[in-house]
Order: C-alpha cells, then sequence, then structure tokens
C-alpha cells in the first residue's frame, strides 16, 4: 500500500522541511502520495507534483484550512487514511501537534521523530534527548510516522509531473478558532536549513549583546540560535531555541558562544557537522563535543572573529 | 472548574543516561527520577488559576509503578488537592496512557486537562493530543501562555515560525512548554500537609482499557560518539582552522 504524506505549508509556498520528509516518507514506499489541506493553495499543489518522488498530490481547497488548525485537519486526513498503509509528516511543531491526534483516531501507537527508515516497519529514533537511540518496530496494520527532517536530505524540488486531484473537505471543528500567529520575519537562513549557526547562550548577558551575534551571521550568512536559557532570560525570542523541547539542527558548522552545553542544548546541535564552541568557562560541558574549542571572553573574541572573517575574503555563501 | 493535570515519574533531567550493555534499554536502577519538567508547569498553572479563584479543584494523576505516586505526592505538596495514581507494572505507550486517561475523565468529569508538551525519556510528545482525538476535544499544545474566559481559554502557542494564539472551548486539553511559567517549590508545612491529601489506587488492568505495546523496542544503542576536538589558542587560529581544515567558512 502507498504513504500519504501531510504537507506544511502557507499557501503560497511549501514549507521546507515537508522536501526532507518527502525523501523519508518515499524510503518507506515508493508510490508517496501528498495531501495537501489548504486555502488557494494551488502553488504548493503544483509544486509537490514537480517533485520526482511525489506520484500523486492530493489537494482540498477550502477556507477552513487557511489556517492549520490540527483538528479539521485530523478529519481530513482520516477520510483518506484507508487507502494508505503510513501517513507521515514532519516532526516539527506542525508534525508534533497534527500526527498524534491522527495516531489516536486509527488506533495506532505513533513512532515519533525517526532519524532512518530501515525497513516499512522499523525504524531508528532518538530518545533521552538522543542519550540512546532506539530501534522499534511498529506491529500496528497502519503506522503513524514523524520525521526528523534534519535527518534526511531535502528531496529533488524538479523535473516531476505528478497527477493532481481534488477531494472535498471534511467537518470543521466549532470549538478551536484560531486568532493570530506572530510571525518573526527575517532575511537570514532558516535555522532548520541553515549551513551555518551561530547561537548565544546564557553568557551574552542581554539582548543587546545579541547584535555580536547577528553581525557575524551577516558575515557568514549563518542563522542565529539560542539556548533555552538566553530564550527564557528574554534576550531573544522562542524560534530561535535549539534543544530538546526547541529545534534540531544539522548545519555545515554550529559556533555555540556562551553557552555551557546542558544535555538540552547538545540534543539539538551534536550532530552538526563542525562544531566551534567559544566559552570562557574551560569546564564547560560544550567543549566536550566541540571540534574546535576557544576558551575566551566572548565580549572579546567576537569582534575579533569578525574583524579575522573581514580579512578573508572568500567566505562561502 | 476542576482541572485534571497529568504528570510522569522520569529519570531527572540532570542525569547522564547509561544505556544497559544488552541493549534493552537505559539504566535506570539506582538513578535520580523526578517528575518530568513541563509536568511541573502543568501544575504550576492549574495552581495558579484556581489561586486566581478560576478553578475549584485540581486532581493529579500519574500512571507507572508503585514509586510514580512520588510525582502526585509532589503534586500535592504545591497545590493540588488530590491524587490518583493508575498501576501498571510496565512501561506502557502514549496510546495506552491516553486510553487509561480517557477512562479516569470520563469519570472525573474534568473541564480542563493539563499535561507538559513532550516526557523527557522516550521524548514522544503524544499523549496529550491522542487523549484530545479520543475525547473528541479540541487540543491546545505547546502552551506558553494561557488566559481563562468565561467558557474558554485563549493560549499562546510556541511554534517553529514563532507564536501562534488560538483560542479553545472548555472541555480541552492544553500541553505544556517550559516557558508556560516558573514552577514553586513546595514549602516544609505544604509538604507535611500532602502527606494527608488522599491519593486513590486504581489498577490499570480494571479499567477495561487494551494497553498491550504495539511497538517491539528491537534495540537500545548509544549513540556514535564525536571525535574529540582540539582547543584553540586564539581566534585567530580558530579562523584558519575554520577556513583550512574545516574548510566550511
Amino acid at each position: 500500500m502507498s504513504v500519504l504524506l501531510i504537507a506544511e505549508h502557507n499557501n503560497k509556498e511549501v514549507r521546507p522541511f515537508t522536501y526532507n520528509a518527502i525523501t523519508a516518507a518515499s524510503q518507506i514506499n515508493e508510490d508517496l502520495h501528498v495531501l495537501v489541506l489548504g486555502h488557494q493553495a494551488d502553488d504548493v499543489a503544483k509544486s509537490l507534483s514537480e517533485v520526482p518522488n511525489v506520484k500523486k498530490v492530493i489537494h482540498v481547497d477550502n477556507e477552513i484550512y487557511e489556517n492549520y488548525i490540527a483538528e479539521n485537519y485530523t478529519s481530513a486526513i482520516i477520510k483518506h487514511a484507508e487507502n494508505y498503509s503510513h501517513i507521515v509528516s514532519s516532526a516539527n511543531t506542525f508534525g508534533k501537534n497534527l500526527m498524534p491526534r491522527i495516531a489516536a483516531l486509527l488506533d495506532t501507537s505513533q513512532v515519533s521523530d525517526i532519524i532512518k527508515v530501515i525497513s516499512e516497519d522499523t525504524f531508528l529514533r532518538p530518545i533521552y534527548a538522543g542519550n540512546a537511540f532506539a530501534t522499534v518496530k511498529s506491529n500496528d496494520k497502519k503506522k503513524c510516522v514523524t520525521i526528523r527532517p534534519t535527518s534526511f536530505d531535502p528531496a529533488d524540488k524538479s523535473g516531476g509531473s505528478a497527477e493532481i486531484t481534488k477531494s472535498d473537505p471534511a467537518e470543521v471543528s466549532s470549538s478551536t478558532k484560531f486568532l493570530k500567529k506572530e510571525e518573526v520575519k527575517s532575511d537570514r537562513p532558516e535555522l532548520g536549513t541553515a549551513r551555518i549557526v551561530i547561537s548565544g547562550g546564557r553568557g551574552m548577558q542581554n539582548g543587546e549583546n545579541f547584535k555580536l551575534i547577528s553581525d557575524i551571521a551577516d558575515k557568514l550568512n549563518a542563522a542565529i540560535g539560542a539556548s533555552r536559557a538566553a530564550v527564557d532570560a528574554g534576550y531573544i525570542t522562542n524560534d530561535h531555541q535549539v534543544g530538546q523541547t526547541g529545534k534540531v539542527v544539522v548545519p555545515d558548522l554550529y559556533i555555540a558562544v556562551g553557552i555551557s552545553g546542558a544535555i538540552q542544548h547538545l540534543a539539538g546541535m551534536k550532530e552538526s557537522k563542525v562544531i566551534v564552541a567559544i566559552n570562557k568557562d574551560g569546564e564547560a560541558p560544550i567543549f566536550s563535543v566541540a571540534d574546535y574549542g576557544l576558551e575566551a571572553d566572548l565580549f572579546e573574541a567576537l569582534p575579533k572573529f569578525l574583524s579575522e572573517l573581514n580579512k578573508l575574503n572568500t567566505i562561502q555563501k | 472548574m476542576k482541572i485534571l493535570v497529568a504528570v510522569k515519574r522520569v529519570i531527572d533531567y540532570n542525569v547522564q543516561i547509561r544505556v544497559k550493555e544488552d541493549g534493552s534499554g537505559v539504566v535506570t536502577d539506582n538513578v535520580k527520577m523526578s517528575t518530568n519538567p513541563p509536568d511541573d508547569n502543568a501544575i504550576e498553572e492549574a495552581v495558579k488559576i484556581k489561586e486566581a479563584g478560576k478553578a475549584k479543584e485540581i486532581v493529579a494523576i500519574t500512571i507507572g509503578e508503585e514509586k510514580a505516586q512520588e510525582t502526585v505526592r509532589k503534586a500535592l505538596a504545591v497545590g493540588a488537592d488530590r491524587g490518583i495514581h493508575v498501576k501498571v507494572d510496565n512501561v506502557i505507550e502514549p496510546l495506552a496512557v491516553s486510553k487509561i486517561l480517557k477512562k479516569i475523565v470520563e469519570k472525573e468529569n474534568p473541564d480542563l486537562v493539563f499535561m507538559g508538551k513532550q516526557a523527557i525519556d522516550d521524548d514522544c510528545n503524544q499523549t496529550g493530543q491522542m487523549l484530545a482525538a479520543l475525547l473528541n476535544w479540541p487540543q491546545a499544545t505547546f502552551a506558553s501562555k494561557i488566559e481563562v474566559k468565561d467558557n474558554s481559554l485563549e493560549v499562546t502557542r510556541e511554534i517553529d515560525e514563532g507564536l501562534e494564539t488560538i483560542e479553545v472551548n472548555v472541555p480541552a486539553i492544553v500541553t505544556c512548554d517550559l516557558r508556560l511559567n516558573e514552577p514553586r517549590y513546595a514549602s516544609l508545612p505544604n509538604i507535611m500537609k500532602a502527606k494527608k491529601k488522599p491519593i486513590e489506587q486504581i489498577n490499570a488492568s480494571d479499567l477495561g482499557v487494551d494497553i498491550n505495546p504495539r511497538i517491539e523496542q528491537i534495540k537500545v544503542e548509544e549513540p556514535p560518539k564525536r571525535k574529540a576536538g582540539i582547543k584553540v589558542a586564539s581566534v585567530e587560529e580558530l579562523v584558519q582552522k575554520l577556513k583550512n581544515e574545516a574548510k566550511v567558512i
């Protein structure tokens, strides 16, 4: 049987992690269908039909799907579920909110946040903030799986021409109402997919000092991350948080500044290819995962780091 | 209003996890256990709502072995009125937990159910949403702010893009983020008082729900270790290494 992937989008564009989830979903089974629930999201359906790994796009267009409400999404997905062996989405706040609601109604024990597809029913997933990896086999007939997007490469976006079929909306929930979304707009790359991430922690001391980080981020075309301590202290908004309960990032280069390295933070970044730690406490646990550790006062090191970067004339973008 | 708060006993967040040599799981013997951190936020929020005069009773519930009661006792010490302990011998999956909670909700008839957004042991992040589905109640997950209205809640949710605010009618399920509030510590007198508060014990097997595992844990292993890195002496050296050795800038 086929796999049904739930697309994440904003009615205009496909959200990037959907492409990573497509890669994982097509490893489960090549007959991959994508469900787009949206309002006037024809561009989204079209983009997804051009992904070579996608065999069919089901598009449900209705104003009740303009904002993403798990209750409304769920009733529409359940309507289609009987034709599929697996229901799949990314394990970000979108899929984490949605998938268990679907799984419970299908009486399926969900497999969350997989990092590897071993077979159609067996997956690898991190537990205990990534301090252990569990190989698990789902014995449910229908499987609900969420995918850690950073563990899979994004799928190719062009060259395919899947059929797009229209489908009808399902019932709407009257007990949940969308009020507003406060989205932080930025010209910087997205934290989850950036090639370079520079993060600040409690050591930054206040929000203004994050300017030292953002100057370097601008120079390196990097995304800005933060530890939970920095977000809790109000230095920076929650969408920057990296860690067990924040975002998981796997950039080519992760620069941790003034972050001690609690296991909850390490859970969100320790798979990064190259890790740099700048911290004045030489005993900080962050140094145990760093490829390059610099024991220094960040207020001296960061301006110097920027001026050294400015001397290089070949920074990769 | 009546609020049911679900709490879970997990390995303390500060403990360095060790994987058992036979690959059957992680070491839990002689390891410090605590309440799952965001479950403390769930209790705190319920207590604040009660203190504001908007809730009459808080019931704390846990599902687990005998010692799981400690988490309920802790909830009683910070302000829950009474407790429920549903006894199970083995680790059960979130689907089974939500089926048990559904039975308890049907018996207790709370207006709200609060719990942490995720348990830090299995990192599943499922139970609240599953319970909401089984009850056909609205769900407000990853809550960092809750405003209680007449017959609804206005909840600010932490999402990847920033913050989202939704309104859910009561009865509803809320799963709590760590940023929802600052959990208080129990005072000694309150810890003493909590010892006298009742905890009802229920055997999961008496509830008539299927809690058998659907997922086989084939093995648990240590994640691959990172190669030890080096310390650099200066910013100049760091930049040179990043450029010429790691080739990432």
